[in-house]
């Protein structure tokens, strides 16, 4: 099954709403429980930096039996330091987005705890791409 | 412990979602940083903060957590109730602060 979402950057009304959907997906597909809320956290913390840092991307989601292959692609200003973007507690996110409780330093760590595999390709000044697998 | 008994118990406030307060409480967590909340929180458990706005009920759905309170007399903003509705997840409030409210839920579910 292929899923694809449009994410507005700077839209935190419409945050989560792309997790959401793929969340009631793979809980149609029976997939089991502790494997949903992996997914659900990986992917709403990677769809939150989309909205908080890029102009705008796509989630692409391909469900087999096998798991999840999530990638986000945006377009937006990419990550400088991804070491240092890996760092938890480490963040570059705008004052307001920080006001809103977002902007911890938290999102890129979450999701490497949650992920079988996950990659970043980026480029400064374009965009950056995520890969997410997690596994079923 | 079901929602409606806490609600009882600390005399909140229902803003929203009535239909939710029969939701079963299994512990609680208390922050205001959003990721931390979507990495550690577990699901049935009483989220405690001061963020009010529509994005607290996004986690309070993703993470099926059984109730949000908000603190220190903070009302929710008008799509926050409009989503918590929609999700049936009740969205609480107590003119405690995040520490006494802590405290006390703590000691009612241990």
């Amino acid at each position: 099954m292929h899923l694809e979402y449009n994410v507005e950057g700077g839209d935190f009304t419409r945050a989560g709403y792309a997790s959401s959907q793929i969340k009631k997906t793979l809980k149609q597909l029976n997939v089991d429980a502790t494997v949903i809320k992996r997914v659900v956290v990986a992917l709403y913390e990677a769809e939150v930096n989309i909205v908080a840092h890029a102009y705008r991307g796509v989630i692409y989601a391909d469900i087999n039996g096998a798991g999840i292959q999530l990638r986000l692609a945006d377009e937006g200003p990419g990550i400088a330091d991804v070491d240092m973007a890996m760092k938890r507690g480490f963040s570059t996110a705008s004052r307001e987005v920080r006001e809103m409780g977002f902007g911890a330093g938290m999102g890129l760590p979450n999701i490497s705890e949650n992920a079988d595999n996950f990659s970043i390709d980026t480029i400064v000044g374009k965009g950056t791409t995520l890969n997410i697998e997690i596994k079923f | 412990m079901l929602v409606k008994e806490v609600v009882e118990k600390l005399n909140l406030k229902v803003f929203s979602s009535k239909e939710g307060l029969d939701r079963e409480v299994k512990g609680g967590y208390t922050s205001d940083l959003l990721s931390d909340v979507m990495g550690y929180s577990k699901e049935g458990q009483i989220w405690i903060t001061l963020q009010t706005h529509k994005n607290i009920m996004a986690i309070a759905t993703l993470k099926d957590l059984a109730a949000v309170i908000l603190v220190k007399g903070f009302e929710p903003e008008a799509d926050t109730l409009e989503t918590a509705n929609s999700e049936g997840i009740p969205v609480l409030g107590s003119d405690l602060e995040a520490f006494e409210l802590s405290g006390i839920l703590f000691n009612m579910l241990k």
